[in-house]
């Protein structure tokens, strides 16, 4: 094999506090694919998009990124947090937030270039939020603060994008963007990974599905995986010894 | 002397030791307004009064160790402890139950208790040095000397290099730490960072304003200044500013009485520049709160005059009559003040014509009044519709609605309702004035 996957993950074991979350996962993503993540509260969607982001300490395995350890001060990977993990109340406009995604260019004493902010502002243009540019980011609503979110990951120019729950609790316009976005990136031969939520869009979404429950229940293409029977797996109780263990290794 | 000879004395800068106290105040709360908003925005208020108070052992074993009274080394002292404090509080809440406030409660005041048995033992020992130790704990400006003064502008040199060194690190570290550690920036580099610039400020204000005090003057000032903007360069200017002015003051006033400490005068001064803040400041501030509160009963007590007019008229169909005062009081149970003021600003928009204190609708005011009525219908219809509330439920609601819908959201209820004609009681849904504005365009 000449070309390396865009993500590659090994035997990926995570803990919190010492509590195992995600056990043994391995996998291997395809270039230029849509890819929606879903599963059960607390089955580790977060937890696996952090991990190969690098934001925890793995307890085993590794995640190459074309082959090599994630390097992060390339823009390798654009990861895209959930809109609830920050205070939106911070003294900055929409704009200012989505030029963060350029900060990775600054060096010590560094600052912005014009051309840092054309590009921020296209990104925002992308998303239908050239409007609220100048906007504190409080009064923004719930699924504009997901836009510059998302606006924000652009700027990096990634190949890969990372993106937690961006369609959760957002309105009807929002979601149709944020859509239209997924198939822009698609067709530029980005690869993109979605925490989902909605099972009824997984199959009009995305190309492939990856079905996680505290372990990799399945991944492959929708129309091969996702099917009732996985479903079951994925959200059924049969996972009660495996949270039962993992209190006891807490422990 | 009297108050202008000495308010001249002051600004003149003759006395060294003016020039000391007021440019160690101006340095302290110049600084502590630009580090403390950092500390404000990453919520760390509370870990600033600990390290504030954990500061104290510090200074009494660093003079128990050289065994004198070397501004440099107690200030090394101070900050080692404050920084351990700083470091207990984390171990204690990632390795035990014990929650953050506790864990805040527990070291602040374990560290200070430790210093307070310290200094003591020192005083009690009666080496002679020793003197002065305990003006740490509520600061002596007045003591400050010429080479006090030098370590203090170095250290803010220092501090400012840095903050100007890492500003755009430390602004996306604070606002989403995540997505910072995301672009490979090490979040723990970015956090010691952070601690560094709090507990080097807390040293630095531990002369003039003392361990109790301390964290007031970094967090007052930021606290005062994120009233005022929504920019965090802009936050910041402001927050040196206020620091600053604080200074000022707090030297002044201390030096036309000389009892009263210089410390709790900035801190005295700072509170109310943050008292005005939350109250006068446009958009968060109370007055600019309560002024769009007004404002919106204002224009609520206007449209429900066109509404019962409205209403009147279309139950009657008769378009021309004008009501007398008392009777519009009883359609909606208007006090007589509301609606004296309501039919002024009214007349003045053109929406309703006065006779000898009869009043009718004009033009304009039936069609103003007509967009009310349908808004209120609409909603009324769409709660039925799509809330399936049985009809009963949906008056009070659309009452508040009918104050609030915008243009655009109308357009959306119209197109999504298919234009209704009657709403859920049957009562008939104008639309007087949306034929005219569609026919024109």
């Amino acid at each position: 094999m000449n070309e390396h996957p865009p993500i590659e993950v090994h035997d990926l074991t995570v803990a919190y506090r010492k509590k195992p979350v995600l056990w043994d996962i391995d996998f291997s993503i395809p270039k230029g694919k849509l890819i929606g993540m879903i599963g059960p509260n607390g089955a580790g969607k977060s937890t696996l998009l952090k991990a190969i982001m690098g934001l925890l300490p793995l307890v085993s395995g590794f995640v190459k990124v074309y082959g090599k350890p994630l390097n992060k001060k390339n823009n390798q990977i654009a990861y895209v947090p959930q809109r609830e993990s920050v205070d939106w109340d911070f003294p900055t406009s929409a704009l200012d937030v989505v030029t963060m995604g350029r900060y990775n260019n600054l060096s010590l004493f560094g600052r912005l270039k014009k051309e840092d902010i054309e590009i921020a502002r296209q990104s925002l243009d992308r998303l239908g939020m050239s409007d609220y540019a100048e906007r504190q980011i409080s009064q923004l609503s719930g699924g504009q603060q997901q836009r510059v979110f998302l606006a924000r990951a652009l700027t990096q120019n990634s190949e890969i994008y990372l993106m937690d729950e961006p369609l959760a609790g957002v309105d009807a316009s929002t979601e149709l963007a944020i859509i239209e976005l997924l198939k822009e990136l698609k067709e530029q031969n980005k690869t993109v990974i979605v925490v989902h939520h909605d099972l009824h869009t997984v199959a009009d979404y995305f190309d492939w599905v990856m079905m996680l429950n505290l372990r990799m229940v399945k991944f492959g293409p929708v129309d091969e995986v996702f099917n009732n029977e996985n479903l079951k797996i994925t959200y059924g109780g049969k996972l009660n010894l495996l949270s039962e263990m993992a209190e006891k290794v807490a422990q | 002397m009297d108050f202008w000879e000495q308010t001249v004395r002051f600004f003149s800068l003759v006395d060294a030791n003016v020039r000391y106290v007021l440019a160690g105040s101006v340095l302290l709360g110049g600084i502590s307004g630009g580090i403390g908003s950092f500390t404000y925005l990453q919520r760390r208020s509370l870990l600033s009064d600990t390290v504030a108070h954990s500061t104290l052992p510090g200074i009494g074993l660093a003079f128990l160790i050289i065994g004198r009274k070397d501004q440099l080394m107690l200030l090394l002292g101070a900050g080692l402890t404050g920084w351990l404090g700083a470091l207990c509080v984390n171990y204690i809440i990632s390795r035990t139950k014990i929650k953050l406030d506790a864990a805040l409660g527990i070291v602040l005041s374990v560290f200070f208790g430790l210093g307070i048995v310290i200094l003591t033992a020192i005083q009690k020992s009666g080496s002679g040095n020793q003197s002065g130790l305990d003006k740490f704990l509520f600061g002596q400006a007045a003591l400050i000397s010429k080479s006090d003064l030098y370590i203090l502008a170095l250290l803010t040199l220092l501090l400012t290099v840095l903050v100007v060194a890492y500003y755009y690190k430390l602004k996306v570290f604070t606002f989403d730490p995540e997505f910072a550690s995301s672009l490979g920036f090490s979040t723990g580099w970015l956090n010691l960072l952070s601690s560094t610039l709090l507990v080097v400020t807390v040293a630095i204000g531990l002369q003039i304003v003392g361990v109790v005090l301390m964290a007031a003057i970094l967090i007052i000032p930021a606290a005062a200044a994120r009233q005022w903007t929504q920019r965090l360069s802009r936050m910041i200017m402001l927050a040196v500013f206020f620091g600053t002015i604080s200074g000022i003051s707090g030297a002044y006033i201390s030096f036309l009485a000389p009892h009263l400490p210089t410390g709790p005068w900035m801190v005295i001064v700072a509170s109310f520049i943050l008292f005005f803040s939350v109250i006068a400041a446009p958009g968060r501030g109370a007055l600019s709160r309560l002024r769009v509160h007004l404002r919106n009963r204002k224009k609520m007590t206007r449209e429900h005059i066109l509404k019962v007019l409205f209403k009147e008229s279309m139950s009657r169909n008769k378009w021309d009559i004008y009501y007398p005062f008392d009777q519009i009081m009883q359609m909606w149970s208007f006090t007589s003040k509301e609606l004296r003021r309501g039919m002024r600003g009214l007349s003045k928009q053109g929406l309703i014509e006065v006779n000898e204190a009869m009043y009718k609708l004009t033009r304009d005011g039936i069609k103003e009044g007509s967009r009310i009525i349908r808004l209120h219908r609409l909603w009324e219809v769409y709660l039925t519709r799509y809330l399936d509330l049985p009809q009963d439920h949906v008056h009070r609601d659309a009452e508040e609605m009918e104050h609030i819908i915008t243009p655009e959201v109308e357009k959306e209820l119209l197109l999504l309702l298919d234009k209704p004609l009657f709403d859920p009681h049957l009562q008939e849904i104008p639309y007087l004035d949306y034929e005219e504005a569609n026919d024109e365009s």
